[in-house]
């Protein structure tokens, strides 16, 4: 990162905390529901959600669902245990390599190894996901926990009806930058803090390197021009490369349809979300 | 008249749309302020209904003469109770008001006048503004009501300090933002801290702030609902996020001192307000160049 950039969003950790606790506790008790599930990768996002669920509604009632691929690395699973094991939640382990070869076969790429087929391979692995945590949310009665952060959520860096799904999310407000920060002052284990943030669908893989930037320089970019309201050119004052500023944008626009519901055909005086228009706590 | 009552503020969670629970509540509030006997009790905006209603908006609208506000109003017989709820008119508009109800009787109802429609507020697309900032002449003392973003205008407060008024009743939903900085607190408690301080300090009055709790859609309401006193000081405070009743005596004395110490109100000048205003709202031009200064 360039050292004039600006630095990426401050977090207040003890507030965030106060929010976020209180968040899960009513939105899940709203619906009569005292437990959670999610999904527990060994990376820094679900550790999170996990310590924050388990200080709100009790280690008890929620379940660390651990999903590991045949290629997935084996440390991911060891620190999805810590995890657990340090927010004090039961976690279960479930091999989806069955399931995802055969969406894959089915598919008709488990032969192929270019980045589409990667990349087709990495949304079934998080659907696969997606299918178990739904699973297990009906058998238990309870409410599957989103662990995206804002950032991806802007960028569309995941799986739409995959690692996006969820009922409820307490990190979509937060930057990656404000998620490590509030980890470390939750005490999520320092081998998952310090280690370097990975979608975990092939070997080697870093979100970093994929993504071709650090979220350090992304998160003072989104941070300033989404929430601050920054122009262009107030964003090139402040120091960012003219295509850099151009590439986010453009790759915030072209997700936006991952961060909304489909579109529907107008025909009707009333249609659903466009004129016929409640909160999602309506009745709750 | 000289003003002594204890004031009770209950910073509670409405449940969204639903009226009938709603009323439950208040009833059982108004109980526990009773039993500190409290002369005024307030509620927080839309306390009936809840806040983020959408297309609940009409679902929700009440008659004064409906069932669920006399049984509000009647409960006024021994202390002064002020309560949020989705207005109907008679020609159907809905609008967002307070009423103040004592001795069994409807005193006032406040329509809220600055609707805000930025940011998560949509209350200009379901509600009619209201057009007026009465004061509320009680046998407590002369209240103004400033619903939420009314407090925001300055020149609301204004129009209530020239009519006398002993303290500002400011009932609010206000969702917490900002915890991007450093500060100690979310930067919305620190916006309204310093509005409720001014407003005290240059209006020279109480303000009493009873700001909700709870979570709707994810935005949490953070109480901390507060009274200031006419120097601009937090004279009681509760905590943030949950339920609380908060109670503070309202008397004459900080008033009187107030205003012997910085003689605002005996030196106030409407009249040069009105030459003022009447030339800018006459004289297209003179608007005009305020409004280019603006945007320079």
């Amino acid at each position: 990162m360039t050292p004039t950039l600006p630095p990426p969003p401050g977090c207040n950790v003890e507030l965030a905390e106060k929010v976020l606790t209180a968040f899960l506790r009513e939105e899940a008790g709203k619906f009569g529901i005292k437990g959670a599930v999610l999904g527990l990768s060994g990376g820094i996002d679900s550790a999170l959600v996990l310590e924050l669920a388990a200080r709100s509604l009790g280690p008890e009632n929620v379940l660390a669902v651990a999903m590991p691929y045949q290629t997935s690395n084996p440390i991911s699973l060891e620190l999805a245990e810590k995890a657990a094991k340090s927010a004090g939640t039961p976690i279960e382990v479930v091999d989806i390599s069955k399931m995802a070869d055969a969406h894959i076969q089915a598919a008709g790429i488990e032969d192929e190894d270019s980045p589409a087929a990667r990349l087709r391979k990495g949304n079934i692995m998080a659907r696969a996901r997606m299918v178990i945590l739904y699973d297990r949310s009906a058998r238990d009665g309870s409410l599957v926990f989103g662990t995206s952060n804002k950032t991806e959520l802007l960028l569309g860096y995941g799986t739409i009806h995959g690692d996006m799904a969820s009922a409820i999310n307490p990190i979509g407000d937060l930057y990656k930058s404000q998620v490590f920060a509030l980890s470390r002052h939750l005490g999520v284990p320092q081998e998952i803090v310090d280690r370097p943030p990975s979608a975990d669908l092939w070997e080697g893989q870093t979100d970093e390197e994929e993504l071709g930037f650090s979220y350090e320089e992304v998160d003072s970019l989104l941070h300033l021009q989404v929430d601050r309201r920054y122009s262009f050119d107030h964003l090139l004052e402040a120091g960012f490369q003219k295509s850099f500023i151009e590439a986010i944008s453009k790759r915030v626009r072209n997700n936006q349809y991952k961060r909304r519901p489909p579109v529907i055909a107008k025909l009707a005086n009333r249609t659903i979300n466009l004129d016929y228009r409640y909160a999602r706590d309506w009745g709750a | 008249m000289s003003l002594d009552c204890l004031a009770a503020l209950c910073q509670f969670k409405p449940a969204l749309g639903d009226l009938k629970s709603n009323l439950e509540k208040h009833h059982a509030w108004l109980e526990r302020a009773e039993a500190e006997k409290a002369d005024l009790v307030v509620f927080p905006e839309l306390s009936l209904s809840g806040y983020f209603l959408r297309d609940i908006t009409q679902d929700s609208g009440l008659r004064l003469n409906d069932p669920i506000i006399q049984d509000l109003v009647a409960r006024s017989k021994g202390r002064s109770i002020v309560f949020g709820f989705v207005e109907e008119s008679d020609d159907h508009r809905f609008y967002n008001s307070m009423l103040f109800a004592e001795a069994g009787e409807i005193l006032h109802v406040h329509r809220k006048v600055h609707l805000p429609d930025y940011g998560i507020f949509e209350e200009g697309r379901y509600f009619a503004p209201g057009n007026s900032f009465d004061v509320v002449q009680s046998k407590l003392g002369r209240f103004g009501i400033l619903t939420c973003e009314d407090a925001w205008h300055l020149d609301s407060a204004w129009l209530q300090f020239l009519q006398g008024t002993d303290a500002f009743l400011i009932p609010s939903a206000s969702p917490a933002r900002g915890v991007d900085t450093d500060a100690p607190e979310l930067s919305s408690q620190t916006a309204w801290r310093t509005l409720n301080s001014a407003i005290s300090l240059f209006m020279q009055a109480w303000v009493l702030h009873c700001n909700r709790v709870g979570f709707e859609d994810g935005a949490m309401y953070w109480g901390a609902s507060s009274i200031t006193s006419p120097f601009g000081f937090t004279d009681a405070e509760a905590p943030g996020e949950e339920e609380h009743l908060l109670l503070h005596r309202l008397s004459e004395d900080p008033l009187r001192r107030a205003r012997i110490f910085t003689p605002l109100r005996r030196d106030a000048r409407p009249d040069l307000v009105r030459l003022h205003l009447a030339r800018l709202l006459q004289d297209p031009d003179a608007l005009k160049a305020a409004e280019l200064e603006q945007e320079g």
